[in-house]
C-alpha cells in the first residue's frame, strides 16, 4: 500500500520478508544487532488480526520482554521497535518508518559527539 | 551453485530511480552469480524466454529476481522456472519497485538499496533447497455468505452448475438492500420483478441449502477444507409447521420500527418482514415481545391455527464443511446525523435515500404515495442533495458511492411521473454516470422529465413556515442560492458494516477503515480475498450498483468453480519440517499451532518426536520460533536463510 501510494520513505531502510512476526525468534533480531544493523524495525498484523490467527499475540510477548532484555547485553533499547500495521495502512507505515529512522540517526549522532 | 540475476526496468517504473544497469554489474560480482541480465519487462514473453534460455543454456540453478512485489509476479516467475526445468523453489525474489524506485526519489541511494536488496537475495538464494507440494482432497461444497443479490447471484450460479451451496443470511429473508428499492436505473424496471424469482429460485433450488435468520459463528481449516460453525438464531417460530398465513402479524398488539420500510412504519413483535419475504414465515423479535420480556400476551400462540409459535425454542448450531466460501455482505447507508448542518435527523422531511426508496414503492408505508412525513401533504418541490457522506474527507469519507448521480436522475423521473406538476433540484458535485446507458439517462432525467440541477452543496437546512429552506451555492452561475422545498432527500453514502469486519476477523481476511472487503489484487484478483479459498462479491467490497454486483458475484462463483473442479488442490510446500535427530519431544510447537499441524510421532525406540502435517500447516512459522533446540525449520524462512539476508545486509554498509 506504501508502495503503490509511492509514499516516500528514507533510504536507509532494508526489508527482510518473514511470513508471520510469530516466525521471529528473538535471537534474529538480537543476531541483525550484533551485526551492525542500527537499528531493528518489526512490523505485523494489529494482534486480533493475525493472518495466521496468532502468531502476532506470541511475537508481542516475545519481543516486549527482548526489548527489556537488550539493557542488560548493553544495546540502547530505542535500537529495537515492533509496530503494528496493516496492509493496508500506508500512511502509518511512512510514518513509522520516518520516525524510527530519526531515533536510530540522533541515536547515532548522540553516540559520535560522546 | 550457478545463479542467474536478472533485473527488471518495469518500463521505467523502477529505472528511472534505480540505476538497473549498476545493480546487475554489481551482481556479476557476488559468489556464485553466473550471469546477470537487465530486463525491460521481465514479466512479458520475451522477459520469460530470456530467463528460459539462460537456464537451459548456462544450467542456472537459483534464480534471483529484482522486479516488483512478489505478490503481483512470484507465481508468474515460479511457473517460468517450472517450464525450464528447475523447481519452482529454487527462486528468490527482491522488491525493488514497491520496495525501492517507487518510496525513494534520490537515485544514488536508490540504486544502493537495489544492489543491497539483490545481495540479500543472492545470499538467500544459495540457501535454497529444492522443495515439492503435497496434495489434499477438495471439498465440493460451498458456503456463500450474504442473500443479497449478489450472493443469491453467486449460490445460484454454482448450483446451476451442479454443485451444492449453503447461503447463510444473517436477517429473516434474503433479498437484501435491493428488495428495498423501487424502481431501478437505468432501465426503470421495478426491482421486486427482477429479485423476487431469482429469491424464490434459490430457495427451492435442489441443490442449495438455505439458512436465513443464521450466522457464521466460527471457521476454521483452509482452502478446499473449511470447517463452519452456522448459529440458527431461534425463530421461536418453527418452519416446518408455519404456513405463512400471516394471522399472528396482524394480531400483534406490540409495535417497533420496521427494518425493511427504514423506520417509515411500525411492524409488530412477530412479523414477516416484507409481502414477497423469502422465507414467507414470520420471527418474532425477542427484545420486544411481551411474552418473551413479561410472560405476558401469547396471543399469537392463541390463534396460530397449525400450533406453529414455539416460545421454547433455542439457538442451534451446525458444524459443516466447505471447500470455498463467498462472502456477499453488502453495504449499508452511512450514518449521515453526523451532518449539523442537515438537522442532525430532527427534521421529519429531510429523508434518506433509502427511504425514498420506500415511499415510492407501491408495497412501502404509504402504498407508493409521495407524502411528506410531517403532514402527509404531497409536496411541490422536491430537492436531492447528492454526495452526503461521499467524496467528503472532511467526514471521513474521500471515495464515491458510486450509484447516488444515478438514483437520484431515477428520483427525478419517479417524482415527475408520480407527481407530474412537481418540481425536483437536485443538487451535485459532479455527475457520474459511466457505464453503459447511464449517460443517456440522466439526459433523460434533464431533457425529458425537467430535473433542475443545480451544481453545488447545500450548506444549511432549517424550517421555514412549515417548509425546508436550502442555502447553498450555484457555483456554475458563481452565486448563493436559496430553495424552499417540501421534502429532501439526502444521496447518502454507501459504507461497509460492522458486522461484515467482525465476519472479516472469523475468516481472517482484510478489510479496509471504512469495512469493505480488500481484493487481494485490485486489477488482477478483484474477486479474490487475502485468503486462499474465500472470495468477495457485491458491495462488501466498495460501493456498487446492481449489474456490476450481479457481474462480480458470478466472477466470484466461476473462481469457485475453478477451485473445485480440482479433487485435489496443491499445497505450499513452504512448511514446517522436524529435523528427528534434533527434536527432544517438548511439544512446545504442538501447543502453540494454531492450525493443530502438530502430530505427536511414536519412533521405533519408542522417543516421541513432533511431526508436521503438510496438508494442515500454513506456514506461519510460530512453532520454528518458540522450539528451544531449533528442531523445527520453516522452510523457505529458515534461521540460515534468513541470518544471510541479514549478514549481507549487515556486511555491505557500515555507514548509511
Amino acid at each position: 500500500m506504501a508502495g503503490t501510494s509511492r509514499m516516500k520513505q528514507p533510504a536507509s531502510v532494508r526489508i527482510v520478508r518473514l511470513p508471520c512476526t510469530g516466525r521471529i525468534n528473538p535471537l534474529l533480531p538480537l543476531r541483525a544487532l550484533e551485526d551492525g544493523a542500527d537499528g531493528v524495525l518489526i512490523s505485523g498484523c494489529h494482534p486480533g488480526d493475525c493472518h495466521y490467527r496468532e502468531g502476532n499475540l506470541y511475537a508481542r510477548r516475545r519481543l516486549e520482554l527482548l526489548q527489556r532484555f537488550l539493557p542488560f547485553v548493553g544495546i540502547d533499547p530505542k535500537r529495537l521497535r515492533y509496530v503494528w500495521v496493516s496492509a493496508s495502512e500506508g500512511a502509518r507505515w511512512q510514518t513509522i518508518v520516518a520516525e524510527f529512522t530519526q531515533q536510530i540517526r540522533e541515536l547515532k549522532a548522540r553516540g559520535e559527539a560522546s | 551453485m550457478k545463479i542467474g540475476v536478472f533485473i527488471c526496468h518495469c518500463g521505467n517504473n523502477i529505472s528511472a530511480t534505480v540505476d538497473v544497469e549498476q545493480v546487475a554489474q554489481h551482481a556479476l560480482t557476488l559468489p556464485g552469480v553466473v550471469c546477470a541480465h537487465t530486463i525491460p519487462h521481465a514479466c512479458s514473453e520475451p522477459g520469460q524466454q530470456l530467463i528460459k534460455k539462460n537456464i537451459q543454456e548456462k544450467g542456472l540453478n537459483r534464480i534471483v529476481i529484482g522486479a516488483c512485489s512478489p505478490r503481483v509476479h512470484e507465481a508468474t516467475f515460479k511457473r517460468v522456472l517450472a517450464q525450464a526445468g528447475l523447481n519452482p523453489y529454487l527462486l528468490e525474489f527482491a522488491n525493488l519497485r514497491e520496495q525501492c524506485s517507487w518510496v525513494h526519489e534520490d537515485r544514488q541511494l536508490a540504486t544502493g538499496k537495489a544492489i543491497d536488496l539483490i545481495d540479500m537475495a543472492v545470499n538467500k538464494a544459495a540457501r535454497l533447497e529444492p522443495l515439492t507440494s503435497s496434495k489434499v482432497d477438495v471439498n465440493k461444497r460451498t458456503l456463500v455468505i450474504g442473500g443479497g443479490i449478489a450472493g443469491i447471484q453467486a449460490a445460484l450460479d454454482i448450483a446451476d452448475s451442479g454443485h451444492e451451496v449453503a447461503l447463510v443470511e444473517k436477517t429473516p429473508t434474503i433479498g437484501g438492500n435491493m428488495a428495498r428499492m423501487d424502481k431501478v436505473f437505468p432501465t426503470l424496471d421495478c426491482s421486486a420483478c427482477i429479485l423476487t424469482p431469482k429469491m424464490v429460485e434459490v430457495a427451492s433450488h435442489p441443490n442449495v441449502t438455505l439458512y436465513t435468520y443464521s450466522e457464521v459463528e466460527q471457521v476454521s481449516g483452509f482452502v478446499g477444507n473449511f470447517k463452519v460453525k452456522i448459529r440458527k438464531k431461534a425463530r421461536l417460530v418453527d418452519m416446518e409447521k408455519c404456513t405463512g398465513c400471516g394471522s399472528c402479524t396482524l394480531k400483534c398488539p406490540v409495535k417497533a420500527p420496521s427494518e425493511f420500510n427504514m423506520g417509515l412504519d411500525n411492524r409488530g413483535a412477530i412479523y414477516i418482514p416484507f409481502p414477497q419475504a423469502v422465507p414467507h414465515i414470520p420471527v418474532i423479535d425477542k427484545t420486544v415481545c411481551s411474552y418473551i420480556l413479561k410472560k405476558k400476551c401469547g396471543l399469537c400462540q392463541k390463534i396460530c391455527p397449525t400450533g406453529a409459535i414455539a416460545f421454547e425454542q433455542q439457538d442451534e448450531l451446525t458444524e459443516e464443511e466447505f471447500g470455498a466460501i463467498i462472502v456477499a455482505t453488502g453495504y449499508e447507508l452511512m450514518d449521515w446525523t453526523v451532518y449539523g448542518e442537515y438537522g442532525y435527523g430532527k427534521y421529519k422531511d429531510v429523508i434518506t435515500s433509502m427511504q425514498y426508496e420506500r415511499i415510492l414503492s407501491s408495497s412501502g408505508p404509504t402504498g407508493g404515495h409521495i407524502k411528506r412525513l410531517s403532514d402527509g401533504r404531497e409536496p411541490e418541490v422536491v430537492a436531492i442533495i447528492a454526495c452526503v457522506g461521499s467524496r467528503d474527507a472532511a467526514r471521513g469519507r474521500p471515495y464515491c458511492s458510486s450509484v447516488c448521480c444515478m438514483y437520484s436522475a431515477k428520483y427525478a423521473m419517479l417524482t415527475r411521473e408520480h407527481l407530474p406538476n412537481a418540481q425536483v433540484y437536485i443538487f451535485y458535485m459532479d455527475i457520474r454516470a459511466c457505464s453503459k446507458m447511464y449517460e443517456e439517462f440522466v439526459q433523460r432525467a434533464q431533457e425529458k422529465y425537467g430535473a433542475n440541477y443545480v451544481r453545488g452543496r447545500v450548506s444549511k437546512i432549517f424550517e421555514r413556515n412549515g417548509r425546508m429552506v436550502l442555502q447553498g451555492a450555484d457555483t456554475l452561475l458563481g452565486q448563493s442560492v436559496e430553495l424552499e422545498a417540501d421534502l429532501v432527500v439526502l444521496a447518502v453514502g454507501i459504507t461497509g458494516t460492522q458486522s461484515t469486519i467482525e465476519l472479516a476477523k472469523k475468516l481472517n481476511i482484510s478489510h479496509d477503515e471504512y469495512g469493505f472487503l480488500t481484493e487481494n489484487h485490485p486489477k488482477l484478483r478483484p474477486v479474490e480475498s487475502s485468503t486462499a479459498g474465500i472470495f468477495i462479491a457485491g458491495a462488501c467490497q466498495s460501493p456498487k450498483d446492481i449489474p456490476l454486483s450481479v457481474a462480480q458475484a458470478s466472477s466470484a462463483a466461476s473462481k469457485v468453480l475453478g477451485l473445485i473442479s480440482h479433487d485435489k488442490l496443491e499445497t505450499s510446500p513452504l512448511v514446517a519440517e522436524v529435523t528427528i535427530l534434533k527434536c527432544v519431544g517438548c511439544f512446545r510447537c504442538l501447543s502453540v499451532c494454531p492450525f493443530s499441524a502438530i502430530e505427536e510421532q511414536v519412533l521405533r525406540d519408542g522417543t516421541k518426536v513432533a511431526q508436521v502435517n503438510p496438508a494442515l500447516c500454513q506456514g506461519c512459522g510460530l512453532c520454528s520460533a518458540t522450539c528451544p533446540p531449533a528442531a523445527i525449520a520453516l522452510r523457505g524462512f529458515t534461521d540460515d536463510q534468513l541470518i544471510s539476508q541479514m549478514e549481507s545486509l549487515c556486511q555491505l554498509n557500515p555507514e548509511l
